[in-house]
């Protein structure tokens, strides 16, 4: 009985974790979908929103749950400057689009991470007590770990808020849109730059609110974007780039993998099952589960 | 290699997902003749284009080249036994200069660098492009671009050309040009199936032609004939194409 | 028909004299590079110096891949790493030199690159980047954890004399320094006579357009292919020389992620699909990294990492086409 009880654990644990992942890497998947960039900095926007999370609780002493509307809009900000100041310039090479953008944004990645590195040092950090952190709760035999919980609601509660976003409003129509026809667009008074702009702070913010869950249980330092940065592109690339529903999928199913090779394998090869399970995906459905050509 | 017949299509369909681009498509392709594929939007003139070059393949059907199946090989293979293709909107390789686009379609028979760079010369001085020879490709104007992709395809040496809308859009002079060149490939023994919407130049330059509408053959032969059919007129209503 | 004979057999032959040319001026350039040690007498100036030969060379394989062929590969680490694991373990458990088992290194490279290319040359752009990291990664992970390689602890050389049989100098740089240069001449050589043949056309071809170059009678696959167990081979070379440069190697420092990045940055600086574009990039980054990691870096300040990361991203946006786009764009501007 209790070795059903185990798995239902690490299955539920899996899942929860899952649903973060999945918030973290949708933000990922929006920007490729909308303009054909993977942003290799992605893990440092992460790690940027952790960081924020982190300042905000040690300058007012307040909760970090109350941080993530202040640590979202200031990921917001940040990812429309990203786009303004960088990436507008790497999509004007015609010949090498692909190249500029993955070195262009590596580039900022270790400008980000020596920056905050510089300034921040490399001690790891730690948002100590709060509301949620260090907190389980326990439902029918499972424990649970309230800010998994409380990331794995979010984080469901965002992708219906996209679904709803990208389907009924003017400004999801107008994403689909330039997605479809990055050209044609012009045409219909849509500004190309704007929706871009916007996209890029609107995945911005999504990982950022990712960050300010993290950073309630997990230690903060410069290099911690870099150790979710794999996981999410695998995420992305395995429910297929520019898939937000697949991003959702993809997460689920690489937080359960992971945890279950963890109950299997020794937990340094943890990772080895999702990349795996990548693998094989990918030989299947070159183009990720739900992913367009 | 000799039979009069240089592609036949039997019962040639494509399904694309729920659309039936192609519906059991019947053809034969004389040798040594130009062949007008022309019809309506979304007649599915392009999809049996590709099908034929290979591009994709068919849903059921076969295709004959000579005397050889060659419904189940790639375009690769058919390049090989004769058959080359341009792009509609070209696709050159826009990191090389002009004859090394060439040189690449030129080793299919050549086997030597200089052989190849060679031929790719000669095949620049045919079509009139030779003193773009070392420009990058990247930087030829669209109707330059467009007599690459045919020598391209033609340094491969085929014996069926596939042209996609190579005409369309160019200013009278450039179409006479390009006119020029296709019977001038044309005597030299090459067959040559052309994708066209610009009416007026193509009928007076094939020797047949062949109408698809809804993804069928509504009316094949002369120029001259097709276009008085009472079909191909209603069929072209639609396109606001009125017959001569 | 009228061709003009002469006039094609002219260009043709001009052709030909431009590679002599170029290829005059390589070999001037590999021995003007020889006399570098004898104006250098700094051991940590030459340690620099061996290690921008060594990732000229490296990032040269790459660009046989990523740059003329197109395959962007970030997983370039596992490569190397096999070849440094291939030349220690079989040195220090079987005897066997470190000359064998750097070609040995290779050929197990090349198996591994062609039996990966298989699945992985399914996949398109970011895809197939993607699945190169994940592949190195599970590398790194399954020798961290496999106890006939020492896992996490890694492989230590023991000390030896002085010799070239075994490629152990404990005095003096040197030797390493012309076998990296031997190395990087090799590369480039390779790549000069490639670029210039069926392969490299059909290579350059595949990167522009894959589906054009099919209709040209070029077979996309086995193009790749043979363009992975060619990078893969001279990467795992790479590699063995490293490991009897260094004398030490483990998981971390012979297949983590930064190198197989640092393989593929020169040959974006310097200008990928170009002949010099690698070195010229290695020749810029190395020294960089080098220089701002013991000066500026070392105690874990970050603002190496910092620079480091600035100039990829001015590089990577000013010109796409790296310093050799550059120059050429100067050049035929100059001209205009």
């Amino acid at each position: 009985m209790s070795q059903a009880l185990d798995i239902v654990q690490v299955v539920a644990s899996g899942l929860m974790m899952g649903l973060i992942y999945a918030l973290i890497a949708v933000g990922l998947s929006l920007i490729f979908g909308l303009m054909d960039v993977v942003n290799f900095a992605h893990g440092e926007f992460l790690m940027l929103a952790m960081y924020a999370t982190f300042g905000f609780v040690f300058a007012t002493g307040l909760d970090p749950v109350i941080a993530a509307p202040l640590v979202v809009a200031i990921m917001f900000t940040i990812g429309v400057a990203v786009y303004a100041g960088v990436i507008r310039h790497a999509l004007r090479s015609r010949a090498n689009a692909g190249m500029v953008q993955i070195f262009a944004t590596f580039g900022l990645a270790l400008l980000i991470q020596g920056l905050v590195q510089y300034y921040f040092t490399p001690d790891y950090r730690n948002i100590g007590a709060s509301w949620l952190g260090g907190r389980t709760l326990s439902v029918a035999g499972i424990f649970l770990p309230c800010p998994q919980i409380y990331g794995g609601l979010l984080s469901i509660a965002v992708f219906a808020g996209l679904h709803l976003l990208m389907t009924r409003t003017d400004f999801g129509r107008a994403l689909e849109a330039t997605r479809e026809d990055k050209g044609g667009v012009a045409l219909v008074g849509i500004d190309r730059n704007r929706i871009f702009a916007l996209g890029w702070g609107l995945g911005a913010a999504l990982v950022g609110l990712a960050g300010s869950v993290l950073a309630i249980f997990y230690y903060i330092h410069p290099q911690v974007g870099a150790t979710f940065a794999l996981i999410s592109y695998v995420t992305v690339a395995l429910g297929g780039f520019g898939s937000i529903f697949g991003a959702l999928i993809a997460g689920l199913i690489v937080g359960l993998t992971e945890s279950v090779t963890a109950m299997i394998l020794p937990p340094a090869l943890k990772s080895v099952g999702v990349y795996s399970l990548y693998l094989a995906v990918l030989f299947i459905r070159p183009t990720g589960l739900f992913g367009k050509l | 290699m000799s039979s009069p017949t240089i592609v036949t299509c039997r019962g040639v369909s494509k399904r694309f997902g729920g659309l039936l681009a192609n519906d059991g498509i019947d053809l034969t392709i004389a040798r040594g003749e130009i062949l007008g594929l022309i019809g309506p939007n979304g007649a599915g003139k392009s999809t049996l284009f590709n099908l034929i070059a290979g591009a994709f393949p068919v849903s059921s059907g076969t295709i004959m080249l000579g005397d050889r199946e060659i419904t189940a090989l790639s375009a690769q293979q058919r390049c090989k036994l004769g058959v080359a293709r341009t792009y509609q909107v070209p696709r050159s390789f826009e990191s090389m200069t002009v004859i090394e686009n060439v040189t690449v379609g030129a080793f299919v028979r050549q086997r030597r660098v200089s052989a190849a760079l060679e031929k790719a010369y000669r095949t620049l001085e045919y079509v009139g492009l030779v003193e773009h020879a070392t420009v990058a490709a990247a930087d030829l104007s669209p109707p330059l671009k467009r007599r690459l992709e045919i020598a391209r395809a033609l340094a491969t040496e085929p014996t069926l050309l596939l042209l996609d809308e190579v005409l369309t859009g160019l200013t009278p002079s450039e179409a006479r040009a390009g006119v020029e060149l296709i019977r001038t490939i044309r005597d030299s023994g090459v067959t040559i199936v052309m994708v066209e919407h610009v009416m007026e130049i193509v009928m007076p330059l094939v020797d047949r032609a062949v109408v698809l509408n809804l993804g069928k053959v509504l009316a094949e032969g002369k120029p001259k004939d097709v276009v008085r059919d009472e079909s191909v007129i209603t069929a072209y209503l639609g396109d606001r194409h009125r017959a001569a | 028909m009228h061709y003009s004979i002469s006039r094609s057999s002219r260009f043709v032959a001009e052709h030909a004299a431009q590679q002599r040319r170029q290829l005059l001026v390589a070999l001037a350039v590999f021995a003007a590079i020889a006399l570098l040690p004898w104006m250098v007498s700094d051991v940590y100036l030459m340690n620099v110096l061996v290690l921008t030969l060594l990732y000229a060379a490296l990032s040269q394989s790459w660009n046989l891949l990523g740059g003329y062929c197109g395959q962007i590969s970030l997983g370039h680490a596992l490569y190397f790493g096999v070849g440094a694991y291939a030349t220690s373990v079989t040195f220090v458990k079987f005897g066997i030199l470190p000359w064998a088992g750097m070609f040995l290194g290779g050929a197990i490279a090349s198996v591994i690159a062609l039996a990966l290319g298989y699945p992985c040359f399914r996949l398109k752009g970011h895809y197939f980047s993607i699945a190169t990291i994940v592949i190195a990664e599970i590398g790194l992970l399954l020798v961290n954890n496999w106890n006939f390689v020492g896992a996490a602890l890694g492989v230590q050389w023991p000390v030896s004399p002085d010799s070239w049989w075994t490629l152990q100098f404990a005095r003096t740089k040197i030797p390493y320094f012309y076998v990296a240069l031997a190395m990087f001449a090799a590369t480039w050589l390779v790549t000069f006579w490639i670029v210039d043949s069926k392969w490299g056309y059909a290579w350059r071809a595949v990167k522009d357009s894959p589906e054009a170059a099919e209709s040209l009678g070029v077979t996309v696959f086995h193009t790749k292919m043979a363009a992975a167990a060619i990078s893969a081979f001279f990467t795992a070379l790479g590699g063995g020389f490293f490991a009897a440069f260094v004398s030490y190697i483990d998981p971390e420092s012979v297949m983590q992620f930064q190198i197989s990045l640092l393989m593929a940055l020169p040959a974006v600086l310097g200008g990928i699909g170009s002949l010099w574009g690698p070195a010229i990039g290695a020749l810029i980054l190395i020294p960089l990294a080098e220089f701002s990691r013991s000066y500026l870096g070392g105690s874990g300040s970050g603002i190496d990492l910092a620079i480091y990361g600035g100039l990829i991203m001015i590089v990577a946006l000013i010109s796409p086409d790296g310093i050799t786009g550059l120059y050429r764009r100067l050049r035929s501007g100059a001209a205009a």
